[in-house]
């Protein structure tokens, strides 16, 4: 169900949120958290999309702020999504125009759950930074994508200019998967120390970048990055050891990763590129800073060399 | 800069801050006895899938399968692929599937034969060459336990139980663990003959089950609760687990065994153990396991058996809008079988926490519907500032942990009706896991396989607990079978007549789930 308000306020926006909980009893209770989404234009509905599949496991209030049109006339208007429109959450949209845009923490402040903790999401360019925002200064989990900015490594290095605790990137998570991949195969015999690490794929970006970073922050080798044009992501990675290298590889376009190790039979896994959603999903599993990424992102990253 | 060692042990790449590194079991393959039957492919075999479709498994896992049908290797990746796509969780991914199916084999043959066994040996073995197994095996006995004896042998004679140092080979068997206290401890010795006990996993699914492991989160994470989990709050304690279905085909295999054996034993004991111990000083295997033995090591039965246990076995007739059979008419049946569907008995526990607090379990088939519960019952407030006709309809309050279906937690209490007069009746206050967290939480199946692969101890309850379970029931089962028939019961109901007197004698009432 949607519902449209012209011309409104948040008071009149939480009167018709309890109204509806008491119609329908459809609007469940046992939310965990406030997602609020600064969006505008095309990039509000696949956020609200990747929103709603994460709230089936992170039941959520979603309230999406576009900061619409400054020029306009002083105003707001509002949308309120139930039900099979928002997934196990309810969306609410706001859309100030002209002078109502000012003060816009006041305009989410009412419509927070009580208690629960908040998460901002910037699907597109952050502001400069989060900590200060005064929307992201409300939050526990200030969530960030540059990898939608038109120049993302710049971008990153401004996130760890600004890093606060409580800040992640979305292409942390998307290199979840290949971590994991690697640090299993570190598990295993022969345990021989790492002496260098080469990452392969696209180095425009910030997950390739993370991925790379992380590596030179734990294992304090050296990384370099080769560039391979026309990937979309990472494609693989090559850690160099005594008696011969670990590879791993992804060519462009394939779900299937083939790991390499002398004296083992080549193997394969099926690990398929990450939907927004899945990303976004494992963010809001941990509401407490990321130390890890910290480290990736402050310490790991000036380390990593391109070629 | 020097590079960070990395030794046995000793990764580099895992901080205990970096929680979103996923847990992947590492080389290993898992071998399954039985593979023809409902539990291998309703829920094992998916299990599997899910787990490689979660990115859990390691890179080359190996599926084996051992049956007696003559199959090969490609037979029986179409009906695992078959059981997977009609029961697995997660999507059908064909990507996972195919890197999964790599690893499937299929080894034809009977338990008693050596040629198979040797084979079986074999197959392991070029796993190891193939896909990177490192000669870490996990057997999973999904079958009946007479056949325990025989298959322990046959992997021991051929080698496949030995581990080489720095492998592993382990054993995984299911409920019933014997059915009763000396067959308990005879399965056990030709299990441990076999396999040293750390390797030996006793599989009870209901403690895969998220709402049982949040039982712990609930009782030891929590001030709200703990202070009050005690005989000075508590009145008394009902653990239910009821099916509305009968014994459908499984006639051979529930007559004689009853749902006391089927069910208290194993479920309802470890749930009774999980409500009632003391808090565990860690999460690991040992201290759990040390708090769980001792309570049940401290629960008492009562004296006169006959009047605080009833059990009965269920009629035909209609249920439900379905017209169903009789315990004693189903397919297969001994006509003058006494073997009960329904069971409840009263267990007191001595300790300080305990003292007269009594804790009734019951289980049953063909029920009023299909529930799992633990409803912690409280005492009346030793005052009531209202008068008698203001507080009529107040009963005791309640906390329920629903384990399933609906799993959540509902807490009963009493609430003031809107209107001029006080008057007071209870409400329900209403958490459920499907409103809270995700909709899809993990099967029981895949928590605990994966748990196997990693070697993972703390969800799987060890041979101490099997035989303190059996010697709290042998007495019971004893008594029955020297005291008659079962009474029957209508189905779709709640039990026997005789299961109400059984708490009216106690003053108390059954909780309707």
């Amino acid at each position: 169900m949607i519902i449209t308000l012209k011309g409104t306020n948040t008071s009149e926006i939480g009167a018709k949120l309890v109204d509806l909980r008491e119609e329908g009893g459809a609007v469940a209770l046992g939310r965990v958290l406030t997602l609020v989404i600064v969006a505008s234009g095309d990039d509000i509905e696949p956020a609200v999309e990747a929103a709603n599949i994460a709230s089936r496991e992170h039941p959520c209030r979603v309230i999406v702020v576009d900061p619409g049109d400054g020029r306009k006339s002083a105003g707001l208007d509002a949308e309120i999504r139930i039900g099979g429109d928002a997934g196990a959450s309810e969306v609410i949209m706001l859309r100030p125009t002209g002078p109502a845009r000012r003060e816009v923490d006041t305009l989410v402040i009412p419509l927070l759950l009580p208690d629960a903790p908040i998460v901002l999401w910037w699907p597109h360019d952050p502001p400069e930074d989060m900590a200060a925002d005064p929307l992201g200064k409300m939050a526990q989990r200030r969530i960030s994508d540059v990898d939608a900015c038109t120049r993302p490594i710049e971008s990153l290095r401004g996130l760890a200019k600004t890093y606060t605790p409580g800040d992640t990137d979305l292409s942390w998570a998307r290199v979840t998967l290949w971590r994991g991949l690697v640090a299993a195969a570190l598990d295993e015999p022969p345990y021989e120390t790492v002496r260098s690490v080469q990452v392969l794929g696209n180095g425009s970006r910030p997950s390739t970048y993370l991925f790379a970073a992380w590596l030179a922050a734990a294992l304090k080798v050296e990384v370099t990055i080769k560039h391979e044009a026309g990937a979309s992501a990472i494609t693989g990675i090559t850690l160099d050891r005594r008696s011969g290298p670990i590879t791993m590889r992804r060519p462009e376009g394939s779900a299937v990763v083939t790991l390499a190790q002398p004296g083992q039979p080549q193997l394969q896994i099926a690990m398929a590129m990450r939907p927004l959603a899945d990303c976004l999903m494992e963010d809001l599993r941990r509401l407490d800073p990321d130390e890890i990424y910290e480290l990736a992102l402050v310490k790991g990253r000036p380390k990593v060399t391109t070629a | 800069m020097a590079p960070v060692k990395v030794a046995d042990g000793q990764n580099p790449l895992r901080d205990a801050a970096d929680r979103r590194l996923p847990r992947i079991a590492g080389p290993s393959g898992l071998v399954i006895f039985g593979v023809t039957g409902d539990l291998a492919r309703k829920k094992l075999m998916p299990a599997v899938y899910d787990l490689a479709n979660r990115g859990l498994l390691p890179p080359g896992f190996g599926l084996t399968g051992f049956a007696r049908r003559d199959w090969e290797d490609q037979d029986f990746r179409k009906i695992a692929h078959d059981a997977i796509k009609e029961n697995c969780r997660t999507p059908f991914d064909e990507a996972v599937w195919e890197q999964l199916s790599k690893g499937i084999r299929f080894v034809s043959g009977e338990f008693s034969d050596d040629q198979a066994f040797a084979r079986l040996a074999t197959t392991v073995q070029k796993l190891d060459e193939e896909r990177g197994t490192a000669g870490n095996h996990a057997f999973y006995l999904a079958v009946p336990p007479s056949a325990f004896p025989l298959v322990c042998e046959q992997l021991a004679e051929s080698g496949l139980s030995q581990s080489k140092p720095g492998t592993w080979r382990r054993v995984v068997i299911e409920k019933p663990f014997g059915h009763d206290l000396t067959s308990a401890r005879e399965l056990n010795d030709v299990v441990e003959r076999v396999f040293p006990p750390e390797s030996v996993f006793r599989i009870d699914h209901y403690l895969g089950k998220e709402t049982v492991q949040n039982l712990l989160a609930l009782r030891f994470a929590n001030q709200l609760f703990e202070p009050i989990w005690n005989a000075n709050y508590v009145d008394h304690v009902q653990i239910t687990m009821a099916e509305d279905i009968g014994i459908g085909s499984r006639a051979g295999y529930y007559d004689g065994i009853g749902a006391a054996r089927d069910v208290i034993q194993n479920h309802l004991l470890q749930l009774l153990a999980l409500t009632a111990m003391e808090e565990p000083v860690s999460f690991d295997a040992a201290a759990l396991r040390a708090e769980k033995e001792k309570v049940l090591s401290a629960v008492r039965l009562p004296r006169d058996l006959g009047r605080h246990t009833a059990r009965g076995q269920y009629d035909g007739g209609w249920q439900g809008g379905e017209e169903v059979l009789g315990y004693l008419e189903e397919e297969g049946m001994n006509a003058d079988s006494t073997t009960e569907t329904y069971a409840a008995i009263r267990l007191d526990i001595d300790t300080r926490r305990w003292a007269g607090v009594p804790f009734y379990l019951r289980t049953g088939k063909r029920l009023g519907r299909r529930v799992t519960e633990i409803a912690i019952v409280f005492k009346r407030a030793p005052h009531l500032p209202f008068d008698l006709n203001e507080t009529q309809e107040l009963g005791q309050n309640a906390i329920v942990i629903r384990v399933q279906p609906d799993e959540g937690v509902t807490i009963r209490f009493g609430s003031k009706v809107p209107g001029t007069a006080m008057e007071v009746r209870d409400v329900t206050m209403d958490f459920g896991y499907g409103h809270a967290f995700t909709e899809s939480s993990p099967e029981a199946y895949e928590r605990l396989l994966l748990d196997v692969l990693l070697g993972d101890p703390p969800l799987f309850p060890q041979q101490r607990e099997v035989e303190l379970s059996w010697e709290i029931l042998d007495p019971i089962i004893d008594y029955w079978a020297t005291h008659g028939k079962p009474e029957s019961y209508r189905p779709g109901t709640w039990g026997p007549p005789s299961a109400d007197p059984m708490l009216a004698r106690d003053g108390r009432t059954w909780r309707r789930p």
